[in-house]
């Protein structure tokens, strides 16, 4: 049975070359970046050039970019950091309702600790206007956080004007590039905003490491308590070859930017295309115009979303869905319901998401197989277009 | 290791008793697409035998598999008998089904009752096991509870 692989946006495979850079920390070049002998100057040069690396596909300084143990880390860091150095000057966070929970439940704790969240909501394509973020602004408000590339629908948030807004203000902005991060262009300085959360298993690098870009000058408590690893920031001995890997991933996808960008789009557009045309009652989530290259997220109407993955899982092709029942909290998507997604079409929504190693054979496959399963569970379904919902 | 048992999946993947019939006797309809879960169940009874039954649903795959194994464990059921299968003897039958998974059954026994009320109330008829039974109740009762990541 052939496998398609099509949740790029969950996680992506260590590429070989990136592997390859790896392998070595955990063995010859075992030494601790911190000793002073040789073996650990070594693995301190392993480090350095990391740094220089992630930094570079950014447009950071090295010294900007701090490394943690994953993307959620990042995002926990950033807000309670914030909150906590500037409490004494306001008890106001902006964030967006589609943020990732990793934003979400932190803004959840600061609420029940003295803290008051606006969450903002987007228009129906998805994105938060910069009039939104302004109108929301009080004098009590001391940080702004809002996404890069959103997670589910693959919608880019207009962060450059949301961050002019919040410096017009005097007010630190973060953004969750996850997703965004290898996806799309990304200069820090353009961009303006002062923190932003990344992780390297997005991007062809390995799970368990993320990092931290934090702007020059900018100071806050941390989170991590014990040695000066990090330059005194974030305590813990390294994850070496993690770090490493992130470097070469981050290296790999600066050079193959544009080529990786056309690569996606091409399938993707190709993916919507041939569902859109071929399965009656299917419908996009989320503007076509900003989105993530490789984001497809489908609505197939009169069926579950569950039921859809459960029976593509059957034919060798890996996709996630917004229902409500493959998911733990049993919640339909939060980010389609902000979108004003009806909760009955949430439950029959599909992502797909495509990258470096989807095939034009691969899209063929999974719309031949998607047409045969699609029509099987409308066979089974009490609703259809005919008797509505 | 999947998200379900074999039992399950077989139901899942092969579905019994699919479909509508002609004439039904009785038909019951349980949950909403807004819910996540709908069942529809139709029966055919004969001197208070069910004959046969057919279901549609819409949902995950524990609704469709505890679907197709509550119609293949009522059909040759007295109404009597039908009327006594519960939530939990379908998901034994099933061989278990996942924690989070349990509401989803609700919809089968729920729905046989709303057949057999509806077979009773077109055909004068009474039975012990519809005391109380009100087809329309709300459903509070499978409300998804919150479990934190």
């Amino acid at each position: 049975m052939r496998n398609v692989y099509m949740d790029y946006s969950a996680t992506t495979p260590v590429k070989e070359e990136v592997l390859k850079e790896m392998i070595p920390y955990f063995t010859e070049n075992f030494g601790n970046p911190s000793s002073l002998y040789t073996p650990g100057l070594t693995a301190k040069e392993g480090l350095d050039l990391a740094r220089e690396r992630v930094a570079g596909l950014i447009g950071a300084e090295p010294s900007e970019v701090y490394f943690t143990g994953c993307g959620s880390e990042a995002d926990n860091w950033a807000i309670m950091g914030i909150a906590d150095k500037f409490k004494d000057k306001g008890n106001h966070i902006i964030t967006s309702s589609i943020e990732h929970p990793a934003i979400l439940r932190t803004c959840e704790y600061l609420e029940k600790h003295g803290f008051q969240v606006t969450y903002l909501t987007p228009e129906k394509d998805g994105r938060i206007l910069p009039e939104t973020l302004e109108k929301a602004i009080t004098d009590k408000t001391i940080l702004v956080s809002v996404m890069l590339v959103n997670n589910e629908v693959g919608t880019i948030e207009p962060v450059k004007e949301l961050a002019e807004v919040a410096k017009a203000r005097g007010i630190l902005f973060h953004t969750d590039a996850v997703q965004a991060l290898g996806n799309v262009p990304i200069d820090v300085k353009e961009l303006g905003v002062d923190l932003m959360s990344m992780s390297a298993h997005k991007i062809y690098g390995p799970k368990g490491v993320g990092a931290l870009y934090i702007r020059k000058g900018l100071r806050f408590p941390n989170h991590i308590f014990g040695g000066g690893q990090e330059m005194g920031r974030r305590a813990g001995t390294e994850n070496m070859a993690g770090i490493v890997g992130f470097g070469k991933a981050a290296e790999l996808a600066k050079a193959g930017l544009s080529e990786h960008i056309a690569h996606s789009e091409n399938l993707r557009n190709r993916l919507i295309e041939k569902v859109t045309a071929e399965i009656p009652d299917t419908c996009v989530n989320g503007t076509m115009e900003h989105r993530h290259p490789g984001n497809a997220n489908i609505t197939f109407k009169y069926i579950e979303g569950e039921s859809i993955l459960l029976l593509l899982d059957a034919c060798g092709i890996s996709v996630s869905t917004g229902s409500a029942c493959s998911s733990k909290s049993l919640k339909p998507s939060h980010v389609l319901t902000a979108l004003g997604v009806p909760v009955e079409m949430i439950h029959g929504t599909v992502r797909f998401t495509v990258g470096d190693f989807t095939t034009e054979e691969d899209i063929d496959y999974v719309v031949d197989n998607l047409k045969k399963i699609v029509a099987r569970l409308r066979e089974l379904s009490p609703v259809s277009a005919e008797k509505g919902w | 290791m999947g998200l379900y048992n074999d039992t399950v999946m077989d139901h899942f993947m092969n579905p019994r008793n699919v479909g509508e019939m002609e004439n039904p006797d009785g038909v019951g309809t349980y949950g909403s697409p807004v819910c996540g879960d709908m069942m529809q169940i139709q029966i055919k009874v004969e001197d208070d035998v069910i004959k046969d039954a057919k279901f549609k649903t819409f949902g995950c795959g524990s609704a469709i598999a505890s679907s197709s194994m509550a119609t293949s464990m009522i059909i040759g059921m007295t109404i009597d008998e039908a009327l006594e299968i519960s939530n939990k003897q379908i998901i034994e039958e099933l061989g278990g089904l996942p924690a989070v998974k349990i509401h989803c059954s609700v919809l089968a026994d729920h729905a046989i009752k709303a057949a057999i009320y509806d077979y009773a109330q077109k055909n004068g008829k009474t039975y012990a096991g519809l005391e109380g039974f009100d087809p329309d109740a709300d459903e509070d009762e499978h409300e998804h509870e919150d479990i934190e990541e």
